[in-house]
């Protein structure tokens, strides 16, 4: 008869210990990463803050005393950024509301939601490419080559798919039974989506969203060949059609440059990147937070 | 008999004519001859899985939202066939509410869950009138009248389910049908309910699905029984089809099938 008392040398007990610790070491050393690289970039980007860096130009390498400031950069990333989230947001939606609440599932939904797939996959230099063969050199837009208007149009393929998918499963969460109240008074499918599913998806849609934009504003590679990188300000509308600069590129030029004061601001520049990355999502939580509260009254 | 039943053909709001309804393949009820009266409270009982539900929602095309539902036959409103091709879904449950098996209030509050129905129906007049009315007749108002800010999830189950009833009303439909609006809820609710529909009676016509046998009595002036028999090539599959329609009374006293007599003592089902 075995001692129900626990057996510390039990070959059981010891096989559970060890697979326990094994597992608790695999997560320490997923997550140091993230520790080691935020806390890098904290430490080198956030010496560098002042107030100048977000109010000047930029200087071309070579002077070695002052790089200026990343203000064209900083709003640039905002612009093209908002113009990838303009294109995107509305068709990603109507997508996503299209495949959950249209389509009863048949075989072009599913070639949709495989399509979908497939576009989240593809790099997104191949999204930059494309741009770029399809607009820049064509220069389709007014006769613009480079721009910021083609930069966005190339991070809106990245975002796309993105959008689509969680609007369609956040929809796809939507109770059955508020759909059947909906039409039961009356509602048309229009009405119906409108003011009851969409919603009640809010929070899973903005939370999509937000991680498009999130990704978006960090990516590199398709803005190299569509909006590229210019170091002067952003002064009216017509900018939109000229080269643009971009924090993420901004930080690819001058990150590989051989100038002390350069690489300060590209650490800077990563600084701010993840900063803002970092704040949308905990304002995003924060906000989820409050709409859960206030629906539950 | 048949002239009896000529003479009272202009009190039937609703009827259907050899109604067989599928899902895919599957038939699941079948040839079904059903006359609904005006201002009567109409149950439909029977064993699970012989397709009351099915033909319950089939009486405002509740079933067109699921795939792969069809129906053959006609169902008459109002001496129009609601399945006709040219009739608008949206227009048949605006005039036919319904009131579902589980409590689905919107996540709104109980106001705009009353409201919503109304406004999108295009109503003009007093709101606030419209929900105090209809929050009465549902027997809801004195116990939420401080509180109509209030989500309406905030409500028990028992008075959710009478803020849908209350909603469904305030669209001022002309028939409510009913899916056994009772079954998630405790006695007492029940009780309740019950009461809201002897209410509701004097002014609309009800169609209720229910599993409870003492309910069908208490409630109902009509009762329809369904029963579902195997198919005739004998794959197992069951089909449904209306056993027997008449008085509640009747039913319950003095039935004429045997079937259904011993599905009322309790013998199956």
């Amino acid at each position: 008869m075995n001692s129900l008392f626990y057996q510390k040398n039990s070959s059981r007990n010891i096989g559970d210990k060890v697979f326990t610790t094994l597992s608790l070491i695999c997560v320490v050393i997923s997550i140091l990463p993230l520790i080691f690289l935020v806390t890098y970039i904290l430490i080198k980007g956030g010496a560098q803050i002042t107030p100048d860096l977000f109010t000047l130009e930029p200087n071309p390498p070579g002077d070695d005393l002052d790089a200026g400031g990343i203000n064209p950069a900083l709003i640039g990333t905002l612009i093209i950024t908002s113009i990838a989230s303009i294109i995107s947001i509305p068709v990603g939606v109507g997508g996503g509301i299209y495949l959950a609440e249209y389509s009863k599932g048949g075989s072009f939904s599913r070639f949709i939601r495989f399509g979908v797939n497939v576009l989240a996959g593809v790099p997104s230099i191949i999204a930059g490419v494309f741009i770029y063969a399809l607009i820049v050199s064509t220069k389709i837009l007014f006769g613009s080559m480079y721009s910021g208007l083609a930069g966005g149009m190339a991070l809106s393929i990245l975002m796309l798919p993105t959008v689509i998918k969680t609007t369609d499963e956040g929809l796809k969460l939507v109770p059955n039974e508020l759909r059947y109240a909906s039409l039961g008074v009356g509602a048309s499918m229009y009405t119906t989506i409108l003011k009851i599913t969409l919603p009640s998806a809010f929070r899973s849609i903005a939370t999509g969203v937000v991680l498009g934009i999130a990704r978006a504003a960090g990516e590199t590679a398709p803005l190299i060949f569509t909006a590229l990188f210019s170091y002067y300000y952003i002064t009216g509308f017509g900018d939109l059609f000229y080269e643009m600069g971009s924090l993420s590129v901004l930080i690819y030029n001058f990150a590989l440059e051989p100038y002390d004061a350069q690489n300060k601001l590209a650490w800077s520049a990563s600084f701010i990147l993840v900063l803002s990355i970092l704040s949308v999502n905990i304002f995003l939580r924060i906000l989820a937070a409050l709409t859960e509260k206030t629906k539950r009254v | 008999m048949i002239k009896n039943n000529k003479k009272a053909q202009k009190n039937h709001i609703l009827s259907l004519e050899d109604v067989s309804i599928s899902y895919g393949k599957f038939e699941a009820v079948k040839n079904i001859f059903c006359n609904f009266k005006k201002g009567d409270i109409t149950s439909l009982i029977g064993p699970s899985g012989c397709g009351k539900s099915t033909v319950l929602r089939s009486l405002n095309r509740m079933n067109d939202l699921i795939p792969n539902c069809s129906l053959k036959g006609t169902v008459l409103f109002d001496g129009t066939n609601i399945y006709d091709k040219r009739v608008d879904a949206v227009e048949v449950r605006r005039r036919i509410g319904m009131v579902f098996q589980q409590p689905n209030p919107f996540p709104k509050s109980i106001y705009e869950n009353i409201a919503f129905g109304a406004r999108i129906n295009g109503f003009v007049g007093d709101m606030d009138d419209l929900v105090e009315l209809s929050l009465k007749k549902a027997a809801l108002w004195s116990e939420c009248k401080d509180k109509l800010n209030d989500s309406g999830y905030s409500l028990s189950g028992g008075q959710q389910q009478r803020l849908c009833i209350a909603r469904t009303i305030a669209i001022e439909p002309e028939i409510i049908l009913m899916d056994e609006p009772c079954s998630a809820l405790d006695p007492i609710s029940t009780l309740k309910i019950e009461e809201t529909m002897h209410e509701l009676k004097k002014k609309y016509t009800i169609i209720i699905v229910t599993h409870n046998m003492q309910q069908a009595l208490r409630v109902s002036d009509m009762t329809a029984f369904f029963n579902a028999i195997e198919y005739e090539d004998g794959d197992g599959g069951k089909v449904g089809y209306l056993a027997e329609f008449n008085s509640t009374k009747k039913i319950f006293s003095s039935p004429k099938e045997k079937i259904t007599q011993e599905y009322i003592s309790g013998k199956f089902g």
